[in-house]
């Protein structure tokens, strides 16, 4: 028998009692709707984090801190370190994370752009701000975070701050643009935006700057500013009125630009910064707790969806071996005119195969459309302080692995069945005396 | 050499068949010798349990015989393996059922192309083929119809189609009147020695039924396993 027509046959036979078919058919849709709806889950979480971190830095940038010398979270008396400085002035950081770190100078900067595969260093001046205000209106807190080579911010209005002029800009989230006193976030384009900062001895300081966009909210703060880097020195220069000169080179962490973006070379970059007494994350390094916690989430769903396969695959295997029983004669006929046991075993094993291709099928189909449904319902609800985060994507890819897996998982349910089939003796089966 | 005569087309020597071991041994054929020559009917006649449908099982080449050798054309079947004994039977062999093992749910034209499907036969070819069959048997108006829709004779015929579809060299037929009334079992086996006669196919009949085995040119009764008598028709 030709291998199409094994195919055409088996897919006819499968229909060949609808009802024991469709209740095993609907058994696997169980198992693939779930594992398509929680891989989804996973690729649609993942993404938004990939895209976000896109908008926080790009790949060849780590944030560098020196390694403190005690353990911050340690209960233990800790010796004074006079270059410590609080983390929870570094940008960016992980949100809740408080940690002490020493601080960077002047002449470990230097240390770093001497390091291989060091393209620029950029210290991280960190800006504590009092209020920004826009023409005498009503004055809101808000934070700054600067503009990081190659970060793509995702804007709803305007254009990101321009890194290469000497011109103060500033972006302002999409939060603060009702507040401010703005009609929409395109009418605070090109609007100036006053911001306070304090030195050490409480004397305000007011910047203006020029609002050249306005942020989308995501996982960066509500209430972050984006600047330029002129914008950065402006304001750390006023925080620092009055302090000693040689106390000025303190920051809490630096921004490495490397070479190379390739895993290998952020890796080698990384070491070698360990070997100097640093540390050194890239964005995807800090979120990547993030992205631990929801493949783990998503694991263990799948292992229930697994599960529910699992019990699927017997349904298979009792549906084939009635199969195999109702038609024992027809089997010994086959073999009688000359099928080969190879060929019988082959129909069986794509008839399951088949039953897993229709559920899996049927259930990614229907998984897509409930999970396209509910992502939008919630995206529109619940998740609308997250704009861009659709919870449940799917990536064809995964849908594709998923079907195959599930037509694997048939094919060894069905070679049970099937090898009865092939065994059976022709003689025996045409008995009827 | 030339002057030689071809061998006959099967040709079975000595043959033993036994079913299980020790006390639970059953010995269905004890030394069974029989040639069978192109275009004859022969009809094995004997009660049930004789041993008959045992004999047809070997000489069908779908059970190997305990000890004894079947020839195809003068060539050890023992010879034959897997692959190549599948394609021999395919090509060589029809038969009918008295049971007719006919797929319900699917139509006659796909039942009757079914040795052809085996063969690996393309499609087109196929229907060609198989209405040709159901031709010769005055039942292409049928070809479309589920074969449960069908008579108990008609079904036969599809039966028939179905073994002479491939263009066997043998038709093995067991008991094939055995399920029908007596009109319609009359033309069955009409046509049955009529492609006998036509298509100079060579009938094997396994029956009870003395006319029908009457019918035939050669009968060949087989009691417990041996062969008892053998009787060539006067024609």
């Amino acid at each position: 028998m030709k291998t199409g027509d094994l195919v055409t046959t088996a897919a006819a036979n499968t229909f060949r009692s609808k009802t024991r078919t469709i209740l095993t058919v609907l058994a696997i849709f169980v198992g693939a709707f779930t594992l398509t709806l929680t891989n989804g889950l996973g690729t649609g979480i993942n993404r938004f984090i990939d895209d976000t971190v896109s908008a926080i830095g790009s790949a060849d940038v780590l944030t560098v801190t020196k390694t403190g010398t005690g353990a911050a979270a340690s209960g233990e008396p800790q010796k004074y370190d006079p270059e410590a400085v609080s983390a929870a002035n570094t940008n960016p950081g992980r949100p809740g994370a408080t940690a002490t770190v020493s601080a960077l100078t002047d002449a470990d900067i230097s240390d770093l752009r001497a390091l291989p595969g060091v393209a620029a260093v950029t210290p991280t001046k960190a800006v504590q701000i009092d209020y920004v205000q826009v023409d005498g209106g009503d004055r809101y807190v808000a934070s700054a975070s600067s503009l990081i080579g190659g970060q793509t911010p995702q804007l709803a209005a305007g254009s990101a701050p321009d890194g290469a002029t000497d011109a103060l800009q500033v972006a302002i989230p999409e939060s603060l643009v009702g507040p401010l006193g703005f009609a929409d976030a395109a009418d605070a384009v090109g609007a100036t935006l006053s911001i306070a900062v304090s030195d050490p001895v409480r004397t305000q300081h007011v910047i203006s700057a020029t609002i050249t966009g306005v942020t989308e909210g995501a996982f960066a703060s509500a209430t972050a500013l984006t600047t330029d880097p002129a914008l950065e020195d402006a304001l750390f220069a006023a925080q620092n009125t009055g302090v000693p000169a040689d106390q000025l080179d303190r920051y809490a962490s630096a921004s490495v630009t490397l070479s190379s973006s390739t895993p290998q070379a952020v890796d080698e970059a990384k070491t070698a910064l360990t070997d100097a007494g640093f540390t050194g994350q890239t964005v995807s390094d800090q979120l990547g707790t993030f992205k631990a916690v929801i493949d783990g989430i998503v694991l263990v769903l799948n292992a229930f969806a697994v599960i529910a396969l699992l019990a699927a695959s017997f349904g298979i295997v009792n549906t084939l071996l009635m199969s195999v029983q109702e038609r024992t004669r027809e089997i010994g006929l086959m073999k009688a005119m000359g099928m080969g046991s190879g060929r019988v075993f082959s129909l069986f094993s794509l008839e399951a195969v088949m039953l897993g291709l229709l559920g899996s099928l049927i259930g990614a189909v229907v998984a897509i459309g409930v999970g396209t449904a509910v992502s939008a319902q919630l995206g529109q609800t619940l998740f609308s302080d997250l704009p861009g985060l659709q919870l449940i994507a799917f990536d064809p890819l995964s849908i594709l692995v998923t079907t195959v897996a599930i037509m694997a998982i048939a094919f060894l349910a069905g070679s049970l069945p099937a090898a009865r089939g092939a065994r059976a003796d022709p003689v025996e089966s045409l008995r009827y005396e | 050499m030339a002057s030689e005569p071809p061998p006959p087309l099967l040709s079975v020597t000595d043959l033993h068949k036994s079913y299980g071991r020790g006390s639970a041994r059953f010995d269905a054929l004890r030394g069974v010798s029989l040639d069978i020559h192109r275009g004859e009917s022969i009809a094995i006649v004997g009660k049930s349990g004789s041993g008959k449908s045992t004999l047809m099982h070997l000489l069908a080449l779908m059970d190997a015989p305990s000890s004894g050798t079947v020839r195809l054309e003068g060539k050890d079947a023992a010879t034959l393996r897997g692959r190549h004994l599948n394609r021999t039977r395919n090509k060589t062999f029809g038969f009918v059922f008295q049971q007719f093992f006919l797929t319900p749910s699917a139509s006659v034209l796909e039942n009757v192309v079914l040795p052809l499907k085996i063969a690996g036969v393309g499609r087109a070819e196929r229907r060609r083929r198989g209405l040709a069959a159901l031709a010769e048997l005055d039942m292409q108006d049928k070809a479309n119809n589920k074969a449960t829709a069908l008579s108990g004779g008609q079904k036969q015929r599809a039966v028939i189609a179905r073994a002479l579809v491939n263009d066997p060299r043998v038709i093995f037929a067991d008991e094939p009147t055995g399920n029908l009334d007596s009109a319609t079992g009359a033309v069955v086996e009409d046509i049955l020695f009529r492609l006998n006669r036509e298509h100079g196919i060579t009938l094997i009949v396994v029956t009870h039924d003395d006319d029908l085995a009457a019918r035939c040119d050669r009968r060949v009764q087989i009691r417990d396993g041996v062969i008892v008598a053998e009787e060539r028709s006067a024609a």
